[in-house]
């Protein structure tokens, strides 16, 4: 844009320093509390340290790393259990939520009711949504049991404290929410796509499914990866959830709970919390890297 | 799903626009089994927070005889101290909204409205920044603000542990990246006509941004705002982490303690958890359509 350039040209000292301004205060703000001490967690992994004195950092080369790996009992449950958390939002809460948005979508009477209500638990904080579902799922007093039938007998499931359910009980719980969340951006996703595609399809004898699966899922391509992306980075910040129930102990044991409790407490082993954080970065890097490439890839080039 | 999609392709196909609905019976008993199941844990937390204890300790939880009434949630908010943890979050809340998209709104101006060389690695850097786990910072912020040493006049731990400040700053810093990915792109569409107008009678940078720009976004101001409130309010880990005294905790981080201390007593959790969400509720049916504008800005763009 030829425009724009004539314009910097036109630019006067007052307006250059107004603009160094403009991106020197946010940038420093970035920098100082985001991006440095990301690298200071990359650093720490190599080191061993108890949080008290600076000087007592030693360099511990990649033995944070191998006890991690070898030694430390929650890590390989917490990775199996990050998994099963992408899995089970990639596979129930998202096309849940994308089988509410394609319903709401037809012109029914009530729809903005059952979008609200499908929305509501999205406006709650997630350390919120634990508390809530605390009082559904308890074993005693809990609804969940009652429905069952169970209340009140032996065979009654303390869904949030038995580590062998607790994670599904949890996962439960967080799809409440994610699915609403979802459901809102393919309803915007939805509104976008030109009701002709639909039209010509049907014109082309495609039946429902067809036309959905072959013109219009492939239409809403943008909201598709936004939604892929944000659903394998929920994953990896899952947190409030599991640390509201027991603290991300006893079967909820997820990496991003492993790297709190490693820095808070008692023993404060900063050289493994930040071990722990770092292969959070190395996989969150990953969709990152891919949603941002997708996003900035075409401009990077056209500039 | 593909009968269920039925009926609308069908109209779509066999009828012309604006005519009558067709009555979408299967969807609507899908979507009501759904809809009930969604709100079953809100409306038996709303239940629960109603009836008080005595009447479910003798018939029950599943039982509907009793008095209904509010006292659970005047017992919850004098005993679990909902009016100072209400005053943290907003202590926090609001600063930390008015800072983020004051210093957002410089930095997508910045990137948005002036072209130079990098524009596109900056936006980058901040909306890579948003997408991090918070737990990969943890470590190092919490170190950094243990070990800066403040004035006990100014902070009574001596450092920045404790603190709202800690909470806002991180909170911002975190918040910009995402503020700015947004206005930026809101910004780059409006018409570049704007300035160049108001440059050829000699406006200034901060001019053009000040009294040009910034009135014409007010709708993503309007839509971010409303989005940003929910967020902080909402934000659970920085005051877990930064804040060890209770008093100070905003209410979100905060319920998690009145767990404990309501631990025998469901139906005073239960009023708690409603108390905690009434200011978001009150938020989104007020602002509802900037609460969901907000919402899908950032996702417009892919």
């Amino acid at each position: 844009m030829p425009s724009i350039r004539r314009r910097v040209r036109r630019l006067s000292r007052r307006d250059k320093i107004v603009l160094t301004l403009m991106v020197a205060v946010p940038t420093l703000i970035e920098l100082a509390f985001v991006w440095l001490p990301t690298l200071f967690s990359i650093g720490l992994s190599f080191t061993r340290w108890n949080g008290l004195d600076v000087n007592d950092i030693h360099a511990a080369g990649t033995d944070n790393y191998a006890f991690v790996v070898k030694d430390y009992p929650p890590f390989w449950p917490a990775v199996q259990h990050n998994v099963l958390w992408l899995v089970f939002l990639a596979l129930i809460a998202t096309p849940l939520g994308l089988l509410l948005a394609v319903l709401l979508d037809q012109k029914i009477r009530g729809s903005r009711i059952y979008q609200s209500i499908f929305f509501a638990p999205v406006m709650l904080s997630l350390a919120l949504v634990g508390v809530i579902w605390q009082l559904f799922y308890q074993r005693d007093n809990g609804l969940l049991n009652f429905l069952l039938g169970t209340a009140g007998t032996p065979s009654a499931v303390d869904w949030f404290g038995d580590s062998s359910v607790n994670i599904w009980a949890a996962l439960v719980a967080a799809t409440w929410r994610h699915s609403g969340y979802v459901m809102l951006l393919y309803l915007a996703g939805l509104k976008g796509v030109d009701p002709a595609l639909k039209e010509a399809a049907a014109l082309d004898g495609a039946n429902a499914a067809q036309t959905f699966f072959r013109v219009i899922f492939p239409a809403m391509r943008p909201i598709n990866i936004v939604i892929v992306v944000i659903t394998i980075i929920e994953s990896l910040r899952a947190f409030d959830i599991v640390y509201v129930i027991n603290r991300g102990t006893n079967g909820l044991e997820l990496i991003s709970a492993l790297v709190i409790q490693n820095l808070v407490g008692e023993g404060q082993v900063i050289g493994v919390g930040s071990a722990l954080a770092t292969i959070l970065l190395v996989i969150s890097l990953v969709p990152i890297t891919f949603y941002l490439s997708r996003t900035f890839g075409k401009e990077a080039k056209e500039s | 799903m593909t009968t269920l999609t039925t009926p609308r392709l069908a109209r779509t196909a066999a009828e012309p626009a604006g005519s009558r609905p067709k009555r979408h019976y299967a969807t609507h008993l899908v979507l009501i089994v759904l809809a009930v199941m969604w709100l079953l844990p809100l409306g038996w937390s709303l239940y629960t927070a109603l009836r008080p204890i005595e009447s479910t300790n003798a018939h029950g939880y599943f039982s509907i005889a009793g008095p209904y009434n509010f006292d659970n949630f005047v017992t919850a908010w004098n005993q679990g101290g909902f009016s100072k943890y209400f005053w943290n979050s907003a202590l926090i809340t609001v600063p930390t909204v008015i800072l983020t998209l004051f210093f957002a709104s410089l930095m997508a101006f910045a990137v948005s409205r002036v072209s130079w060389k990098f524009n596109i690695a900056l936006l980058i850097l901040f909306t890579a920044g948003n997408l991090l786990p918070p737990q990969v910072l943890a470590a190092p912020l919490f170190q950094m603000f243990k070990h800066l040493e403040l004035p006990y006049w100014f902070s009574d731990s001596g450092s920045l542990l404790n603190t709202y400040i800690s909470v806002i700053v991180v909170d911002t810093a975190f918040q910009i990246g995402f503020c700015t990915f947004v206005l930026s792109n809101y910004m780059k569409a409006l018409s570049h006509d704007l300035t160049e107008a108001a440059l050829v009678d000699g406006a200034g940078i901060w001019t053009q941004y000040w009294s040009i720009i910034m009135p014409l976004c007010r709708p993503a101001f309007a839509a971010l705002g409303t989005l940003e409130v929910i967020f902080i309010y909402n934000d659970f880990f920085w005051p877990l982490l930064f804040i060890q005294n209770g008093d100070r905790l905003p209410v979100t981080t905060a319920i998690n303690n009145l767990q404990g201390v309501f631990l025998s007593n469901y139906n005073l959790l239960a009023a708690g958890a409603t108390i905690t969400v009434i200011p978001t509720l009150i938020i989104y049916l007020v602002l509802q359509r900037q609460f969901v504008a907000g919402l899908t800005l950032g996702s417009s763009k892919g």
